[in-house]
């Protein structure tokens, strides 16, 4: 339909390159050029945060995101989090809390608790739930999740 | 093959190991890794993506349909209509209880959202592009949308003439009936309930209504069919029940089941949406057609057009004595099934027959109503209808309680229905625990402790509920387990993972039986060319039929293994034991299940195979009075307790505390267990408290989550648990069974009936918003507030 263009950036601590139209979004970008999926879209609103990539340090969503406007950013997926060996804390704590039913949530979850823990190490329960109120998860794992973020934030300090 | 019809009890001769651990989900590596594989994902080689055109009108004939312009837009590989399906199939009509729904509309458009057309390309934008160059003209129907308008409708009908599927008996009587939008009429007669209200002391009667909403899973329903040559199809879908899609696939193509190969991933997310037929035959036709894989991936607004939960009103009246014995209840449900029947004839039914509650009341009338209307159509939802009977019959309960100044919770415990009594069906209750719910809520709750109810602007209330549901029935599942010449092992079996944890709890089932340790236990995902029957994943069934049919394999498979290995330790096998993934003789001598397979094959080789089917009895109701002497193979309770605080000012309703219990048997994985309670109640808080959806002539006008309000994560009470009741179901595997719905069965009502504690006000409609609880407290201060323009 439109002329591709090609951009550069930073994917998960590795340089790559991408044809992109200027509608594409960056999770389209993302699974039809790099086979990632753990970003995905459902509201494609903006609304959900299952498409949750973190650009240049901030959480952004995905299916509303432009890929053109990664040129030259630093892009990290939930992929990019751990290799299997050794996890992210925050997702240990999601795994040992049970903080997920069917998962088509839990990466956008993760990266946003991530986030969280790194601007506020030991946030309460009000503060988690502010903080997340952009994400759903229409199985209602919330309770755990919030554990999950208190567990986390434990095991950083710890660390 | 084992195959066990009869619901006896298995008992087991040892303290179990593996039921009753909370280890977490088999596949949580790849859940928080996103590695997760949903059929949202999937790509394959050549393949184009479809976008449906869909109509715009309510009821309408079709009289033009203009493709050219989608057609010559550059990009695009075809525009498929009716006319182009019923080249390949004559009848191409489907449906689990009734064959209405064509693959694409045909002559008639019956609910604004239908499709009527695709566009394919390789591009998915070009084929939404070209789709919105498709044009429709329509001669407009007059329209129904009111489920109590429709079923007394003399003149608008949605169908011409009925089309029972043929599959269940007790429809075949409504072949062909014409002028009716009601497809299904069920009714029971239990005793007299007339000459029980004559000898009540007092009368009560209400209406309460509940509106359609939507599933909103997270990973909209997404198919893919991939052509085999002409003659063979596989369709990668989104589906909770692949064993019917191929049964149904292969009916409308009229090929054998063989032809037709049907498999999923996991899902992210289902509750009910993901049932029966959605995009499979479409994509499965579609890519017949252009000889090339098609994949159709709904937007999270397309599935506002797609499937809905049943809008209802239900009528109350119960007859109760100066004592406070319920003698009498007779209900009248009316469902609003929509345009297709999907599968709202059974949930009339299956769910109609428990609409006078857990109690047991002497006489009981009960009808239930599938109605047509020119709605999108409404199928299974997460309870299956059981939440909008409890609505009704919890709140009206509550009320008699109330106005009797009765203690509500004390007023369900003596009218409870208990084990070795008589349901309305005549099915004898047993291995419920219904009392040990209400016991332990009463605890959980702390029920008789002094509570402050507030003052001024904020007032706090607290109110309880129980419903109860029957176990769908009749219904198979079959298994296999299979012993790799390592020693590994894998389950074969097709309940599909929608997030329930189902392959973390059959592993746990097989481990037990193998002495294996679950997370060393494959489970194989459904594939109709692979994985055995299994009727669906659906209405909590899983755990106990599954879980049977699992349980039936292992221990098939343990029996051969036991034979292998009574010939290499020279034992009778009778004496052996598995545990710790050894073969033990009672001497102490054990050999490890790879060792036990290589004696036999001699090499790392071969593969032992148990199979399992299990299929519980039956006894369908009686046409008439809806009786029956084995209605279903159990009985799942669940009772909610919640605390309210309501801003008076502004009819806002925060729920503080939310606590569920319910009778799930014994427990297999409590923390799995635990979520799914927990879960169900939070998507239940949302269908009481803000989702509806709304309509303008029968067009969604919320048809975003912008605009169709379910939880997030403020949304969730402070205070939020789940307890299981201490129960066993002694035909379960182990004593277990389903947990899926339960959780969502009372959360409504234990609202509501603390809102009323608190304010005294009473709602009768479903959600509580708060411009509802505001205008129900201006009503009730004789200052009501005035209509909306
Ligand atoms: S898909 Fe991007 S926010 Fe929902
Ligand atoms: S775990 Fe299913 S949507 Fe969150």
């Amino acid at each position: 339909m439109s002329a591709l263009r090609q951009i550069a950036f930073t994917l998960n601590g590795r340089a790559v390159t991408a044809d992109v139209a200027p509608h594409h979004t960056l999770v389209e970008v993302l699974q039809e050029q790099f086979a990632l999926y753990g970003a995905r879209e459902s509201c494609a609103q903006g609304l959900c945060g299952c498409c949750t990539a973190i650009v240049d340090g901030r959480a952004v969503s995905g299916c509303l995101y432009l890929a053109a406007f990664a040129d030259g950013a630093d892009v990290v997926t939930i992929e990019g989090l751990a290799d299997r060996n050794h996890l992210d804390p925050v997702q240990e704590a999601f795994i040992s809390c049970n903080a997920f039913q069917c998962g088509f949530c839990t990466s956008g979850f993760i990266l946003m608790t991530r986030q969280l823990l790194e601007q506020n190490p030991d946030p309460t329960d009000d503060e988690i739930r502010h903080y997340l109120s952009g994400n759903l998860c229409r199985c209602g794992t919330y309770p755990d999740i919030i554990n999950a973020v208190h567990a986390a934030a434990a095991t950083l300090h710890k660390e | 093959m084992s195959t066990r019809v009869d619901p006896q009890p298995i008992t087991e001769d040892r303290p179990t190991v593996q039921i009753g651990r909370s280890i977490p989900r088999l596949e949580s590596l790849e859940k928080v890794t996103g590695e997760t594989e949903y059929i949202h994902h999937l790509r394959l080689p050549h393949m184009l993506y479809g976008k449906i055109f869909r109509s715009s009108v309510a009821h309408g004939r079709i009289l033009k349909l203009d493709t050219r312009a989608a057609r010559e837009l550059p990009g695009v590989a075809a525009v498929i209509t009716g006319a182009d399906v019923c080249a390949l199939i004559p009848e191409p009509y489907y449906g689990p209880a009734f064959h209405d729904q064509p693959v694409l509309a045909i002559d008639k458009v019956r609910y604004v959202g239908e499709p009527v057309a695709v566009a394919l390309s390789e591009d998915p934008h070009l084929a939404e592009h070209a789709a919105n160059l498709i044009e429709a003209e329509y001669e407009e129907l007059p329209a129904v949308f009111d489920e109590v308008e429709a079923a007394a409708a003399t003149d608008t009908f949605v169908h011409d003439a009925l089309k029972p599927a043929g599959t269940f008996p007790d429809l075949k009587h409504l072949q062909g009936r014409t002028k009716t939008n009601v497809a299904l009429d069920f009714s029971l007669r239990h005793n007299d309930a007339e000459r029980g209200f004559e000898q009540a002391d007092y009368i009560f009667e209400h209406v309460f209504r509940t509106p359609a909403a939507i599933h909103a899973a997270m990973e909209p329903i997404v198919a893919v069919g991939e052509p085999r040559g002409s003659s063979a199809v596989t369709i990668h879908t989104s589906s909770q029940s692949p064993s019917f899609v191929r049964t149904e696939v292969a009916r409308l193509l009229g090929w054998p089941e063989n032809h037709v190969r049907v498999r999923t991933a996991f899902l992210g997310g289902g509750f009910g949406a993901k049932l029966y037929i959605k995009l499979e035959a479409l994509v499965a036709v579609l890519a017949l057609l252009v000889k090339r894989p098609v994949k159709i991936a709904l937007t999270m607004e397309e599935q506002f057009y797609t499937i809905t939960k049943h809008a209802t009103t239900v009528r109350m009246k119960s007859g109760v004595t100066k004592a406070g014995k319920v003698v009498a209840r007779r209900c009248e449900a009316w469902w609003n099934g929509g345009a297709y029947a999907d599968i709202g004839p059974r949930v009339t039914q299956k769910s109609g027959f428990t609409a006078a509650g857990p109690y047991d009341i002497e006489n009981v009338s009960l009808d239930s109503y599938a109605v047509y209307t020119n709605l999108p159509p409404a199928g299974a939802f997460r309870g299956f209808g059981i939440p909008q009977l409890v609505w009704a019959y919890e709140s009206h309960t509550d009320i008699i309680a109330r106005e009797l100044e009765l203690d509500p919770l004390e007023f369900r415990r003596a009218n409870i229905l208990r084990n070795g009594r008589p349901q309305a069906t005549g099915t004898i209750m047993r291995d419920t625990a219904t009392v040990e719910v209400l016991d332990t809520l009463e605890r959980a709750m702390d029920w008789k402790a002094p509570r402050d109810p507030g003052d001024g602007n904020v007032r706090r209330g607290r109110g309880v509920a129980i419903g109860f549901k029957a176990c769908i029935a009749p219904t198979t599942s079959v298994a296999i387990v299979n012993i790799y010449g390592d020693g590994s092992c894998a389950v074969y079996c097709g309940t599909v993972d929608m997030g329930q944890g189902s392959d973390t709890a059959m592993a746990q089932i097989a481990a037990e039986v193998l002495g294996l340790d679950p997370r060393a236990i494959s489970v194989i995902h459904p594939d109709t060319d692979v994985t055995p029957y299994d009727m669906a994943t659906l209405g909590s069934r899983s755990t106990f039929h599954m879980g049977n049919a699992v349980r039936l394999a292992a221990l098939d498979a343990r029996e051969k293994l036991f034979i292998m290995a009574g010939k290499a330790l020279g034992c009778d096998p009778g004496l052996l034991s598995a545990a710790g993934g050894c073969v033990r003789a009672p001497d102490g001598r054990q050999l490890s299940v790879g060792e036990v397979i290589k004696s036999g094959f001699l090499m790392q080789a071969g593969n032992l195979i148990g199979s399992g089917s299990f299929r519980p009895t039956y006894t369908s109701p009686s046409h008439g009075d809806g009786q029956s002497s084995d209605i279903t193979p159990f009985w799942m309770v669940g009772a909610v307790g919640a605390d309210v605080e309501v801003d008076m000012e502004t009819g806002h309703v925060r729920v503080t505390r939310l606590v569920s219990v319910a009778d799930v048997g014994t427990v297999i994985n409590p923390a799995i267990v635990t979520r799914q309670l927990n879960g169900g109640a939070v998507m239940q808080l949302g269908l009481t408290m803000s989702e509806a959806l709304r309509f303008d002539h029968g067009q969604v006008t919320n048809a975003s989550l912008a605009d169709y309000k379910i939880p997030g994560i403020l949304d969730v009470p402070a205070e939020i648990f789940a307890e299981a009741a201490p129960g066993c179901q002694h035909s379960g595997p182990f004593g277990a069974k389903g947990a899926g719905e339960t959780g969502t069965f009372a959360v409504s009502p234990a609202i509501a009936n603390a809102i009323h504690d608190a304010t005294g006000v009473r709602i009768y409609d479903l959600p509580l918003t708060p411009e509802v609880v505001y205008r129900a407290l201006r009503a009730a201060q004789h200052n009501p507030l005035e209509n909306e323009l």
